[in-house]
């Protein structure tokens, strides 16, 4: 340890590193406290979701396909019908239950597949965007923004109607649309990173600008994809079941919420439970993953944060 | 005695406004001209705004010179390009001024002093190395598994100056590096410095805005106002004889402990001029108590008054017997500060 100048006394050695480190958890503990309700229930739904996804075909009593004509539009068992389908029968008489359990593998599918898919594409774009600024971010913005300028359900729906339904290209679809999502959002938050001194201290050791993206801003930017992600999950969800609905998402065979939607809307008086079920599940899912985006985003957000905390 | 750096007519420019808006220029660094030999520390000082800050980068080519040479040991690195330069950049390294905003906050202390190594392919153990800098900056080898945040700044501050030292630079320039911490801190990072200078055989580019700092870390320093060097001189000599008229009311304005009652440092009429309409002439003038018709016209050169003592004013004059003893008929300045506190010799303050 050095002394201070001048020959005065020898200044005590410094405290031992890692003493501030009681206060960040502390202020995490308030922080969660105050943040519980909508971050648990996003993560609760969440997970239920994963689980019936994976654990479909064992759940399920029936095929989920499987047409029953002499038992068509049975009600659930509250409404007294058979435990043998729980939540009744649709107007082919295939099992609700079965139907809605598999349809949340398409929903896990989907929402992991297209955010996955446009994060890998909107995150480069928004990072080279923002880090070399001037023309190269110029040029990517207006492509970003005209192709933002397109409404984004008529260019779904444009680009089912060319590539033919199918879960790849569901989600080919959604990726399409929604990248730019990615793009502008990490862009903002380079410009803001980038002026920060220890980018430029890594430029000062040698870094190139490439390696000064993946090694020092995409972890700093790790809190807001998994925000972002969980936010674009819910929209990935929502234009996949409307896909459906409209009959350009996955196959006919394929069981889905949106087509579940479509096919009951025509029994709705004599079969309430046909439309109303998969409509209940896709809106508890897409609430479910906003729950979860908003919840991550105020523990997240650098503002709620204290410096000690970052 | 070789120069390790030498700044030839350096400018750094930046280009304001878009193609709607009129453009103009801004100089941050307007034509400078620095020596620094190796194992000697220079201190650039100057209000803020003066261009210090970007003097030091555009040393380091963290900021693209617009003209001008910067020599590193003989060699021209202002029109290299970034790969070519990646090489020279063991040579020198820089410390900032932010200890919160210099370290990568997800970054482990570890990775962060063993990134130049890595960068550089050093050979050997770069972790039993990360531990040996952390214990000569006076931390723990421990420290390298913690993250930034878990430090206070003075401690943060220690790191940022073993990644700095971890490639064994002949230069470093410190960037307002004590400014953000309290005094005793303050004065064991500058002790710190002092013996890494003495055992790595280091010369620093010490930019500060703190005069009595500067007083006791430099060798030599330079004073920088609106992006140009207006006196540079040894410290000594500088603190005991300043010559400009803008050194001078610098000077005066360090709160001396031994003046008691009403301390009245001169004030300098209004702000620097925005180095966006850098004014003709002598860039001080508008703010000049001594003003001539001259100042206004004719922007002055450095002139060496004395021995390694240049002064860029119109109406300075050399001292009659150089620094040691005043009195002195008629002084190229009245004396501006009105307090007539002694210095102490060897500075500290406070």
């Amino acid at each position: 340890m050095n002394t201070s100048e001048g020959g005065s006394a020898p200044l005590p050695t410094p405290p031992p590193e890692g003493c501030a480190g009681k206060a960040s958890a502390r202020t995490d503990a308030s922080l969660l406290k105050r943040r519980n309700a909508k971050l648990v229930g996003g993560v609760v739904i969440g997970l239920v979701l994963c689980l019936a996804a994976v654990l479909a075909p064992w759940l399920t009593p029936h095929d989920p396909n499987r047409q029953d004509l002499s038992a068509i539009r049975q009600p659930p068992v509250w409404m007294g019908g058979a435990w043998d389908h729980p939540l009744g029968t649709d107007s082919l008489g295939r099992d609700l239950l079965s139907r809605l359990l598999w349809s949340s593998r398409v929903a896990v599918m989907v929402a992991v597949g297209a955010t996955l898919c446009a994060a890998v594409i909107g995150t480069p774009v928004g990072l080279v965007s923002g880090y070399f600024r001037g023309r190269v971010d110029t040029v990517l913005m207006r492509v970003v923004d005209v192709w933002m300028s397109i409404p984004a359900v008529l260019l779904a729906i444009a680009l089912m109607a060319v590539l033919g339904v199918g879960l790849l290209k569901v989600i080919l679809a959604i990726v399409l649309v929604d990248w730019t999502r990615f793009a502008r959002v990490i862009r903002g938050e380079v410009l803001a990173l980038r002026e920060r001194e220890f980018v430029e201290a890594s430029r000062a050791i040698g870094l190139g600008p490439f390696r000064i993206m993946a090694e020092e801003l995409l972890p700093n930017l790790v809190p807001l994809l998994i925000v972002l992600a969980s936010l674009e999950m819910a929209i990935a969800v929502g234009v996949e079941a409307l896909l459906s609905f409209v009959g350009l998402g996955v196959e006919a065979a394929v069981p889905s919420w949106g087509s579940m939607i479509a096919e009951g809307r025509g029994y709705l008086l004599v079969g309430w439970w046909g439309m109303t079920l998969p409509m209940l599940a896709l809106v508890v899912t897409v609430v479910g993953f906003n729950l979860l985006g908003e919840g991550l985003r105020e523990r997240l957000d650098p503002r709620l944060r204290t410096e000690a905390a970052r | 005695m070789t120069a390790l750096l030498e700044v030839q007519n350096l400018k750094t420019h930046y280009r304001l406004g878009g193609w709607l808006s009129r453009r103009r220029v801004l100089r941050a660094v307007d034509g400078v001209n620095l020596t620094l030999a190796a194992r000697q520390t220079l201190a650039v000082v100057g209000e803020s705004g003066s261009g210090k800050t970007t003097l030091g980068r555009t040393i380091l080519r963290l900021v693209e010179p617009t003209d001008g040479r910067i020599i590193l040991d003989g060699q021209d690195i202002s029109r290299l390009s970034q790969a070519r330069l990646r090489p020279l950049r063991r040579r020198m390294q820089i410390v900032f001024q932010h200890p919160y905003a210099s370290l990568n906050p997800r970054k482990r202390v570890g990775q962060i002093v063993a990134q130049p190594l890595r960068v550089h392919r050093v050979p050997g153990n770069h972790r039993r190395q990360v531990g040996e800098l952390l214990e000569r900056v006076g931390l723990s080898a421990s420290a390298a598994k913690h993250y930034p945040h878990e430090f206070s700044g003075g401690q943060r501050q220690r790191i940022a100056i073993a990644r700095a030292l971890a490639l064994r630079p002949d230069l470093i320039v410190l960037d307002e590096i004590t400014s953000g911490l309290d005094v005793t801190v303050k004065l064991r990072v500058l002790a710190l410095l002092r013996e890494l200078q003495a055992e790595f055989h280091l010369a620093y580019l010490f930019i500060s805005h703190d005069l009595s700092v500067v007083r006791t870390v430099s060798d030599r320093v330079a004073v920088m106002y609106l992006g140009r060097i207006v006196e540079e001189a040894p410290t000594e000599a500088l603190f005991e004889r300043p010559l400009h008229p803008y050194t001078q009311v610098l000077k005066a304005s360090i709160p001396e402990p031994a003046a008691r009652g009403n301390w009245n440092p001169p004030v300098l009429v209004g702000e620097a001029p925005s180095p966006v309409n850098v004014p003709p002439g002598c860039r001080f003038h508008p703010r000049c108590p001594l003003a001539q018709a001259v100042c206004r016209e004719v922007e002055p050169e450095l002139r060496e008054l004395a021995p390694a003592h240049r002064v860029a004013c119109h109406l300075a004059e050399a001292p009659p017997h150089f620094y040691p003893h005043p009195p002195h008929p008629h002084p190229p300045h009245p004396p501006l500060s009105p307090s007539g506190g002694e210095d102490k010799g060897e500075g500290e303050d406070r």
